[in-house]
C-alpha cells in the first residue's frame, strides 16, 4: 500500500513540477518544451512501476516497465532479427515499392483527366477501407516469408499515398502554369520544376500516414502465418506462452521503430520542402 | 492511422455536375473487373489444369512435378483449351468476382432465409451468416467509437485550456499516432481475457483505442481554430471561458470534429476486425482467419468485401450528418 502512496505522491511531484514550469518565467524555451513531456512519461513510468508492485499485478497482466526492460535487454539480439525480418524487409521493401508505384501512377493519372476523375474518387474511397483484411489472402498467395507482408504493406500504402500526389500535382495555379506556358517549357520541364515542388508536402504528408500503415500490415500480416521470426509472430507466441515481458519488448521495438521511421521522414520533409509556410516556424 | 487532414484541403473532383462525375468512376470499376477476371486465370492455373488432367484432358506438360516449377502464364499459353474452369473452380487461390458474389449471397440472403439456422426458420441470426459476424463487429466499432470520441473530445478540451496538459500530454499523442498500435491488439484480447473479461468489451478497448488519436488531434486544432479578432470580441463581452467554449471554440470545431470522426470510425472498424483474430468468437475478423484455415478463399473476399461495404457505408453516415450539420449551422451552402 506504501508503494501506491508513493505512486500518488509521485504523481502529484510530476504535474506540480510541470504547471510550475509550464507557467513559469521560462516557459516558451525549447528546454522547457522538451522538458516537459519527458517529465510527464518519467512520471508515469514511474506509478506504472509502483502500482503494479504496489498492487501485487500478475506479471501476465501487467508487467512493471523494470521487468519490461531487462527482457529487452536480455533478448537484444532475438528482438534484432525480429526487427530486420519484419520491419527492414517487410515493411520497408513495401513501402517502397509501394510508394513508388503509387508516384508513377499518379503521373500517369496526372496527365489524363478521364483517369483522374476516374481513379480519384476510387482511391479515395480504397484509402477508407480495412485493407489489413486482404492479409490472409496475400498470406496464402505468396508464402509464409517476409514477401507476403511486403504486398500487404504495398496495397495498403498505395492508394493514401496516390491520393495524396495526385492532389499534389494539382496544386499549382492557373496563373504559374501560364507563366511556364510562356516559357514554352516542356511537360518535363513544367514537372520537373514547378509541378513537383509544389506537390512536395503532399507527397510528404502522404509518405508520413503511409510510414505507420507500413508497419500496421506487416506485423498484422505476420499474425496469419510467419517464419519463426519477426515482430507479429514474436508478439503473438509470447502470448501464448505468458511471456508478458517479450511482449512488451516487441510493442517497444515496434514503437520506436515506427517512431524512428516517422521521425526519418519528418526530417526529409524539412529538408526538402523548406519554403512550405509550416517550416518556416512563427506559426 | 492517417492523420487528421483539415477540411477542405482533400482532394475532389471538384466542379463538374454530379452526372458527369460517374461515368470515369464506373469506367475504372468496371476495367478493375476486368483485370480481375484475367488474373483469375493464371492464378488458378496448377489446380485447373491438374482437376483438367483428372478428367481425362490432354495436359502439356503431363506431370504434375514439372508443372509446379513452371510459369503461371507459360502454363496458361501451353494449355488454353483446358482452362474452361478457370472461373468455376471449387477452391480457387483467387475466386473470380462472380464467385465471391455467390458466396456473399449464399451466406447473407440464403443462409437466413433457407438455412436451418437461418432468421425466417429458427428466429435468431444463424451463427454461420455474415450477417450475424457483421452485427458482431459493427457493435463492438459502434462502442469503441464512442468511447473514443467522447473521451477524445474531453481531452481536446483539457488540452485547449490548461497549458500543463497541452505541453505534456500534446507530444504523446502525435507521436502515439506513428506507433503501430494495431500491433497491441491481440494482447490486449488475450490480458484481458486473463482476467475474465470478454466478448465486446476488449474489441471495444481497442477500437476505443484507435479512435481516440485522431479526434484528439483534430478536436484540438479545431478548439484553437477562432482567430485572434473572434477571441477579443469574446473578451469585449467580457465572456467566461465556458462561454468561449460553448458559443465560440466548439462551434467552430465542429468541420475539424467531423474530418477525424471519418478517419476515426474507419480506424475504429480496422481496430474491432483485427480484435477479433485473437478470439475465434464471431465476427468479420474471426470469419476471415477462418476462410484462410481452411482454404475457403471466396469466404475470406465475401467477409472482406462486407467490411469494405460496411466501412463504406459508416464513412457515407458521417459524411451525410456532417453536411446536415454544417448546413444547419450555415457553414456550408
Amino acid at each position: 500500500m506504501t508503494l501506491v502512496i508513493f505512486a500518488v505522491l509521485l504523481w502529484v511531484l510530476g504535474f506540480g513540477l510541470n504547471v510550475m514550469l509550464a507557467n513559469g518565467p521560462a516557459r516558451d524555451t525549447g528546454a522547457v518544451r522538451l522538458a516537459v513531456p519527458l517529465i510527464f512519461g518519467l512520471t508515469i513510468l514511474g506509478m506504472w512501476e509502483l502500482i503494479v508492485r504496489g498492487m501485487q499485478v500478475s506479471t501476465v497482466i501487467l508487467p512493471p516497465p523494470s521487468l519490461i526492460a531487462a527482457s529487452f535487454a536480455e533478448n537484444l539480439s532475438t528482438l534484432w532479427g525480429d526487427f530486420v525480418q519484419t520491419i527492414l524487409k517487410g515493411a520497408l521493401s513495401g513501402y517502397i515499392f509501394g510508394c513508388g508505384a503509387a508516384f508513377l501512377t499518379a503521373l500517369l493519372v496526372d496527365r489524363s483527366d478521364y483517369l483522374r476523375r476516374g481513379l480519384l474518387p476510387l482511391g479515395n474511397f480504397m484509402a477508407a477501407l480495412p485493407i489489413v483484411g486482404t492479409a490472409p489472402i496475400l498470406v496464402m498467395w505468396f508464402g509464409f516469408g517476409w514477401q507476403s507482408k511486403a504486398a500487404v504493406v504495398v496495397l495498403m500504402v498505395y492508394f493514401p499515398m496516390l491520393v495524396n500526389t495526385v492532389a499534389g500535382l494539382s496544386e499549382t495555379t492557373a496563373m504559374q502554369r501560364d507563366l511556364m506556358r510562356t516559357y514554352a517549357a516542356t511537360w518535363g520541364q513544367t514537372l520537373w520544376t514547378l509541378r513537383l515542388p509544389a506537390a512536395l508536402p503532399f507527397v510528404f504528408n502522404g509518405l508520413k500516414i503511409c510510414s505507420t500503415l507500413a508497419l500496421i500490415g506487416a506485423i498484422v500480416a505476420e499474425f496469419f502465418g510467419s517464419p519463426t521470426l519477426g515482430l507479429g509472430f514474436r508478439i503473438s507466441t509470447s502470448i501464448g506462452q505468458l511471456d508478458l515481458g517479450m511482449v512488451w519488448s516487441a510493442i517497444l521495438v515496434s514503437a520506436l521503430s515506427g517512431t524512428a521511421f516517422y521521425g526519418l521522414v519528418a526530417l526529409a520533409e524539412r529538408r526538402m520542402t523548406f519554403w512550405h509556410a509550416s517550416h518556416r516556424g512563427g506559426r | 492511422m492517417a492523420e487528421a487532414s483539415d477540411p477542405g484541403t482533400r482532394a475532389s473532383a471538384g466542379g463538374w455536375p454530379r452526372w458527369l462525375r460517374l461515368p470515369p468512376v464506373l469506367g475504372m470499376v468496371l476495367a478493375l473487373m476486368a483485370i480481375w477476371y484475367v488474373a483469375v486465370v493464371p492464378m488458378n492455373v496448377k489446380e485447373v489444369l491438374t482437376a483438367a488432367e483428372r478428367a481425362g484432358v490432354e495436359v502439356s506438360p503431363p506431370s504434375a512435378v514439372d508443372r509446379r516449377d513452371m510459369g503461371n502464364w507459360a502454363l496458361v499459353f501451353r494449355n488454353t483449351h483446358a482452362l474452361g474452369n478457370s472461373w468455376s473452380s471449387d477452391r480457387p487461390k483467387l475466386p473470380a468476382p462472380h464467385q465471391v458474389l455467390v458466396e456473399l449471397y449464399d451466406s447473407t440472403i440464403d443462409e437466413e432465409l433457407n438455412g436451418r439456422r437461418g432468421i425466417v426458420r429458427s428466429g435468431t441470426l444463424s451463427n454461420r451468416s455474415l450477417v450475424y459476424h457483421a452485427l458482431v463487429t459493427l457493435n463492438a466499432t459502434f462502442l469503441g467509437f464512442l468511447i473514443g470520441a467522447l473521451l477524445g473530445a474531453g481531452l481536446a478540451v483539457g488540452i485547449v485550456h490548461s497549458r500543463v496538459m497541452d505541453m505534456s500530454v500534446m507530444p504523446w499523442a502525435i507521436v502515439s499516432q506513428t506507433i503501430p498500435i494495431v500491433a497491441l491488439a491481440p494482447m490486449i484480447i488475450v490480458v484481458l481475457y486473463s482476467i475474465g473479461v470478454q466478448g465486446l468489451i476488449p474489441k471495444a478497448v481497442i477500437s476505443a483505442y484507435l479512435s481516440f488519436f485522431p479526434v484528439v488531434v483534430g478536436m484540438v486544432k479545431g478548439l484553437r481554430s477562432p482567430d485572434a479578432m473572434q477571441m477579443d470580441l469574446m473578451r469585449t463581452y467580457s465572456a467566461s471561458t465556458a462561454s468561449v467554449l460553448t458559443k465560440l471554440r466548439l462551434p467552430s470545431s465542429i468541420p475539424y470534429l467531423f474530418a477525424s470522426l471519418k478517419i476515426a470510425i474507419a480506424a475504429s472498424l480496422v481496430g474491432a476486425i483485427v480484435g477479433e483474430l485473437p478470439v475465434q468468437k464471431g465476427g468479420l475478423g474471426a470469419r476471415m482467419l477462418a476462410g484462410s484455415y481452411y482454404g475457403q478463399t471466396a469466404q475470406i473476399w465475401a467477409a472482406l468485401l462486407v467490411a469494405a461495404t460496411l466501412a463504406a457505408l459508416l464513412v457515407y453516415a458521417i459524411a451525410a450528418l456532417e453536411r446536415r450539420t454544417l448546413r444547419r449551422m450555415g457553414m456550408m451552402p
